[in-house]
């Protein structure tokens, strides 16, 4: 051989720096970067390509660090995330990420920023096409890529950034992300980055079958054959094992007994050293099953005499909700229009880009969970209780979240490695790969939806009739949430004198299906849109006429019989449409005068969304403390997402104290330190946290001027560790160090607890069940490929009253990753156990198929809300879809019954119309 | 530069070797197998939370398999050859088709890594890189102990994920001819979203033509819809002496795809991908007819 053999390893430059790593040359550059080398701003969504989180520079040109031999790096010059702020040029585009917020939970941005450094390398003021076709390869859940593009054009400009906004001016301002930069260096740390060197790791083997019955062996072999092996935990070894999110529910099984309920249900956990758990073939863990015929979907599971999925639930059958008001028979017997269609929706996937992971260690006899989360205090107490110890003795620490939107509500990682680190003693840290995170994780309810409506002559509804059915997998989770959410929004955002909706959970061995943007609403919407639309169509309206005639206003009783009070902007926001309905309803005309293959069409939906737990209570604790040092902490409860709560309850609790933010300091959601602020889930943590974060900054404010004898109209000012207040009577000075700390190491503190007034609903469904809801009209001008069935998304425009905007560039941020994430629900998502566990076979929108998006912000003032706020989160996505459909319709003649719209079906359906387009 | 070689064995991982010559390369693959890595971009994909504990040769550092070269009568691609680097080769009209597949392949990021042999090796029916080789009249050039040996790209793929190389050979190029003066060719994919897709169906097209502007030569060649990308045979003689005037989608009919075999799967029924593979030709060879 002539070749030159070389010193063991590879030498590389690396951010500008020669460093020589060990790892054999086939080992994946980013598992060097990140456990060799300990950079984990290097992301790691899936291992496949998919993603694009593993982005980095080799020699200047970006490629997937999961699929680059760390030998093909030799003597090459490798930059990542942590290398980027070191060249001017590159600097100046992770100012212009942090401007644009084209970050929201950060989890792509290192991806994102390493892609467009390729680019703007070649090309400074790169054109829009460009940089898509750079971007293409990394995916973003949560942006809408709309921001994220916008700061790529951007980054040649040098910008100051706006200034912070001054005390008392913070709430309703643009103010930056103060979580921001470390999403933008690489240094914020996910669920996978902070593992200690010396965890022990933990490997969930996984039932490959939809149901069976299954026996484990004889673990000895396994144990001899792999003789690093710590721990192999089965069902026998969890004290509780059950759990799930209502306190009466408590059936999913940390570790299936006996038999598994759907593909991906955890069996077994291997714990051992990394290398040792990972070498470990399927086929030599001694698991037998005995396959059982699965019951798949919920016709199937309501037939009589179908199998059980769960012993205890006959007729397969979970629980119900529903809202009866008026006669809806009489009703629909006068009425001059009537409706009626039924809808199917499929499984969705989250495709959060950050899998679950974590890690655990036991403190004596406590437990202490670092892991990426939606609910610390959910899980605090859910694993207290598998682990059957009280929950004083659980410490939950969120790291940053790379995308949640509800899948991290339930369990994943947590009880596992809580258990095996309770046992061992020592550290536990377990990361999903994408295939197994898409297997175990929760899913949107595939829903069959059944809807009548009727309309009088003037297009004013008389009567709604909806009866939602809804799979839930082989768990509750929170089909029970969806079921009575349902109900109550079924109608549409619409005054309807006679109701009656009903929303049915039915168990499968399908995927267990839990909590997505929207708790089954949007699901809902694309019924009750279609109905809207039909009933225009039969009494020839317009359609965004038909919706404003019929839109709640305040002092509307809803089919709850709850009168709104305030707040209601929904005729507002489909004004703010109004005109460019009209142009675009011209100019699809126009277009379609002369399109051979292509039509053009437009379409509307609106929505309505209870914010907070339905007709349950469900407060929201903050604190506040000002330190011996002058700073001010604030313990906040709520987990960051990338939602943005981090820096929006710091915005309301700086105007209630009456300091600037710069005054502050945070803690995200550790439970030993903060409160609980609930769930970052069903769109309150703007309404409810922020009400309480108001209430703790107010508590603050007064206890000071109480310590210095203050009185209102005061100013606040910290010099150091001088606090200076300044009322009528002149300055007051206090040295703080001079006072006595409380265990938080705070001088003086403040709380707020806020719970919104909502009342259970009666057997009718009759009472409060949200205290405010939010309210938007969307409208979508799409182009269809009549030959092939493909839809190009055009434009959306996007009305949504939120109350007040706490910070208008994070709602419109919402916004957009709301309309990508239902434009994928509408045309493209569809999860099939077995067939779509990666992010190649199961599609999300990539940067090239959004539509341009212009927002409009209606501030109908919430008087409840902090500030005036209401939320954003889910109602975001809610009417997108039917906004799609209804486009599609109109530009193809075509009425759409099910999602996803993939290109074969929409052919399918044009192909069978009666009347050639 | 440096061969790289960590050929103790620690650890669960595999050998890997990253010869620079060629010689070297083909003397390992006689002394015992080994997985053979170009981009990576198929290889990992595939060993998704495995262990990799196979011997690898990983071929990315033989400077004789990368690139283009005029070579007479052919070009000569080297296996490695990245699809960026074939991107921006200067290369006749016909090869259009070959860069706009090209420009498809994933995201810039595997465009970056990933390699026109590799491509060929994987046999994926769905591979964006088969049906404009084949329009191109490509062969595969393999290389064993014995020396090279070509043979047309028809008969180097056999079937999805099989390819007509022996354990101990290695795909060393692509070799495609010249094409007359006027050519022109051109690629479609159709897929059900804008980047980082599998084709549901792509077509690719490469026509010559006399001074009069008549079709004097066509291949036209479909993927994803067989096992194996397909020539258009009987298109293609229905294309030879066309006027291009008129645009040639219109010579397209049903039974040019009657011998195909689309499946049903996940991404798209058989019948919308016999459907469709008709509407995408058709698009196809207007295209080509333009450019011509
Ligand atoms: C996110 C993503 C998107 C993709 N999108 C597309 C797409 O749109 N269209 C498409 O066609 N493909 C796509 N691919 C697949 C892949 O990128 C291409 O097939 C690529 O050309 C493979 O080349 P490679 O060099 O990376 O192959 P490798 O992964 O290195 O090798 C692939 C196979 O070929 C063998 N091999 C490679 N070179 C040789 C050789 N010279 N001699 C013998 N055997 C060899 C290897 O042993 C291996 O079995 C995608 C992949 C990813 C990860
Ligand atoms: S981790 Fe590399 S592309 Fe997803
Ligand atoms: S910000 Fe892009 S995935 Fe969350």
């Amino acid at each position: 051989m002539n070749d030159i053999p070389t010193l063991p390893g590879t030498l590389l430059t690396l951010n500008g720096r020669e460093v020589r790593v060990t790892a054999p040359g086939i080992t994946r550059l980013a598992d060097v970067l990140r456990d060799e080398l300990g950079l984990t701003g290097t992301k790691i969504g899936c291992n496949a390509g998919d993603c694009g989180a593993c982005t980095v520079l080799v020699d200047n040109r970006q490629v997937c660090a999961c699929l680059t031999p760390v030998g093909q790096v030799a003597g090459r010059e490798v930059t990542t995330v942590e290398g980027l702020a070191e060249q001017p040029v590159f600097a100046k585009l992770q100012a212009a990420f942090h401007r644009h917020l084209a970050t929201q939970c950060g989890i792509c941005t290192p991806g994102m920023l390493m892609a467009a450094a390729d680019l703007l390398a070649r090309d400074s003021t790169p054109d829009q096409s460009s940089v898509e076709d750079a971007l293409g390869g990394v995916l973003c859940r949560c942006t809408g890529y709309q921001n994220i593009v916008a700061a790529v054009m951007d980054a040649s400009r040098d910008v100051e950034a706006p200034a912070a906004p001054e005390a008392g001016q913070a709430l309703g301002a643009r103010a930056l992300k103060v979580d921001g930069p470390e999403r933008l260096n690489g240094r914020a740390r996910f669920g996978a980055d902070g593992i200690p060197p010396d965890a022990s790791w933990l490997r969930v083997i996984r039932s490959p079958h939809a149901r069976a019955r299954f026996r484990i062996g004889d673990l000895e072999p396994l144990r001899r054959a792999h003789p690093g092996l710590e721990l192999v935990l089965t069902a026998a070894d969890v004290p509780k094992n059950g759990y799930g999110i209502y306190p009466d529910i408590k059936d999913q099984p940390v570790l299936a007994q006996s038999v598994v309920r759907f593909r991906g249900e955890a069996v077994l956990a291997l714990v051992g050293p990394r290398a040792v758990v990972e070498r470990i073939a399927e086929d030599d863990i001694p698991v037998r099953y005995e396959l059982e015929s699965p019951v798949i979907g919920t016709e199937a599971a309501m037939q009589a005499g179908a199998s059980l999925v769960q012993s205890d639930k006959p007729g397969n059958f979970l629980v119900q909700g529903r809202v009866s008001t008026g006669d809806v028979a009489a009703a629909l017997a006068d009425c001059t229009a009537v409706a009626h269609g039924t809808f199917d929706t499929a499984f969705v996937e989250h495709a959060y880009i950050e899998p679950e992971a974590g890690y655990a260690r036991r403190v004596d006899d406590r437990i202490e969970i670092f892991a990426t989360t939606q609910t610390p205090y959910m899980d605090r107490d859910e694993v207290a209780s598998i682990l059957r110890i009280d929950p004083t003795q659980v410490r939950i620490v969120p790291t940053a979240c790379g995308g949640g939107f509800g899948g991290k509500l339930d369990l994943s990682v947590q009880p596992l490695i809580a258990l095996a680190a309770w046992k061992t003693g020592r550290t536990v840290a377990c990361v999903y790969s994408r295939p197994e995170s898409m297997m175990a994780s929760t899913k949107r309810h595939p829903a069959h939806i059944e809807a009548r409506f009727g309309a009088d002559a003037k297009g004013k509804l008389q009567a709604a009739v909806v009866d939602a059915i809804f799979n839930t997998g082989a768990y509750a989770s929170w089909g029970p949430t969806v079921a009575n959410r349902v109900p109550v929004h079924a109608m549409g955002p619409y005054y309807v004198p006679n109701v009656a909706t009903l929303g049915r959970a039915y168990l499968t061995n399908e995927p267990v299906a839990g909590a997505f943007r929207g708790f089954g609403v949007p699901q809902a919407a694309i019924a009750h849109e279609t109905m809207m639309d039909d009933l225009a169509e039969r009494l020839g309206m317009d359609r965004l006429v038909i919706r404003r005639r019929n839109a709640l206003r305040v002092g509307n009783v809803t089919a709850t019989g709850q009168k709104l009070e305030a707040s209601c902007g929904l005729v507002a926001c489909i004004d703010a449409l109004a005109k460019k309905w009209k142009a675009a309803l011209d100019a699809a005309t126009e277009f379609n005068a002369t399109a051979t293959r292509t039509r053009r069409g437009v379409g509307i939906g609106c929505m309505w969304y209870g914010i907070g737990n339905t007709a349950l209570s469900n407060p929201s604790a903050m604190r506040v403390g000002l330190g011996r040092d002058g700073v001010v902490t604030f313990y906040n409860g709520c987990a960051d997402i990338g939602q943005g709560t981090t820096t929006t309850m710091l915005q309301v609790v700086a105007d209630a104290v009456g300091l600037p933010m710069s005054a502050f300091r945070y803690v995200m959601g550790d439970t030993d330190l903060t409160l609980d602020a609930g769930k970052s889930s069903a769109s309150r943590q703007a309404f409810v946290s922020g009400k309480a974060s108001e209430l703790a900054g107010r508590d603050l404010r007064a206890n000071i001027l109480a310590l210095v004898g203050a009185t209102e109209p005061a100013k606040l000012s910290l010099e150091g560790w001088r606090l200076r207040v300044t009322d009528e009577q002149g300055d007051h000075v206090v040295d703080l160090t001079t006072l006595d700390p409380n265990s938080h190491g705070d001088v003086v503190e403040g709380t707020g607890r806020f719970d919104p007034p909502t009342t259970p609903l009666d057997e009718n469904g009759q009472g409060t069940p949200y205290a405010t809801y939010a309210f938007a009209a969307q409208m979508a001008e799409v182009e269809v490929d009549l030959e092939l069935g493909t839809t190009k998304v055009l434009r959306v425009i996007a009305a949504h009253d939120v109350g007040r905007a706490l910070n208008p560039q994070q709602v419109e941020g919402q916004i957009h990753g709301g309309i990508a994430q239902g434009l994928g629900l509408a045309l493209m998502e569809e999860y099939l156990a077995g067939k779509t566990e990666n992010l190649h076979d199961y599609l999300i929108p990539t940067v090239g198929d959004m539509p341009e998006i212009e927002t409009i912000l209606i501030e109908d003032r919430e008087p409840l809300g902090p500030g005036g706020a209401k939320g954003v989160g889910e109602p975001a996505l809610i009417p997108t879809p039917p906004a799609i459909l209804g486009a599609i319709r109109h530009a193809t003649g075509v009425r759409i019954t099910a999602v996803p719209v993939l290109p074969h079906r929409l052919r399918a359906a044009i192909a069978a119309k009666p009347t050639k387009v | 530069m440096a061969g790289f070689d960590n050929e103790k064995r620690t650890g669960p991982m595999g050998l890997y070797l990253r010869p620079t010559e060629l010689s070297s390369a083909i003397a390992e693959l006689a002394a015992r197998p080994r997985t053979i890595v170009a981009g990576g971009t198929d290889f990992y994909p595939a060993r998704v939370g495995r262990t990799i504990d196979v011997d690898i040769l990983d071929i990315t550092a033989i400077a004789a398999l990368r690139g283009i070269r005029d070579e007479g009568d052919h070009f000569r691609i080297g296996a490695t050859t990245s699809w960026s680097e074939i991107l921006t080769a200067p290369l006749p009209p016909c090869f259009d088709a070959l860069k706009l597949a090209a420009r498809e392949v994933g995201g810039q990021q595997i465009q970056n890594a990933g390699t026109i042999c590799g491509n060929l090796c994987n046999a994926s029916p769905a591979a964006d890189g088969v049906p404009p080789l084949l329009a191109l009249g490509a062969a595969v050039e393999v290389q064993g102990t014995a020396g090279p040996r070509t043979m047309p790209l028809d008969a180097f793929i056999l079937g999805p994920r099989r390819v007509r190389r022996a354990v101990d050979e290695l795909v060393t190029a692509v070799l495609v001819p010249k094409p007359a003066a006027r050519n022109a060719g051109h690629f479609l994919k159709l897929g059900a979203r804008r980047y980082l897709v599998i084709s549901i169906v792509m077509a690719a097209a490469c026509l010559e033509a006399d001074a009069a502007g008549v079709v004097t030569r066509a291949r036209v060649a479909i993927g994803a819809c067989s096992p194996v990308a397909q020539r258009l045979e009987a298109l293609e003689e229905a294309l030879l002496g066309k006027d291009i005037g008129g645009g040639l989608g219109s010579v397209v009919t049903p039974d040019h795809f009657v011998h195909l075999t689309p499946i049903d799967d996940v991404r798209a029924t058989r019948a919308y991908r016999l459907e469709a593979a008709a509407t995408v030709v058709s698009r196809l060879l207007d295209e080509v007819a333009g450019r011509l």
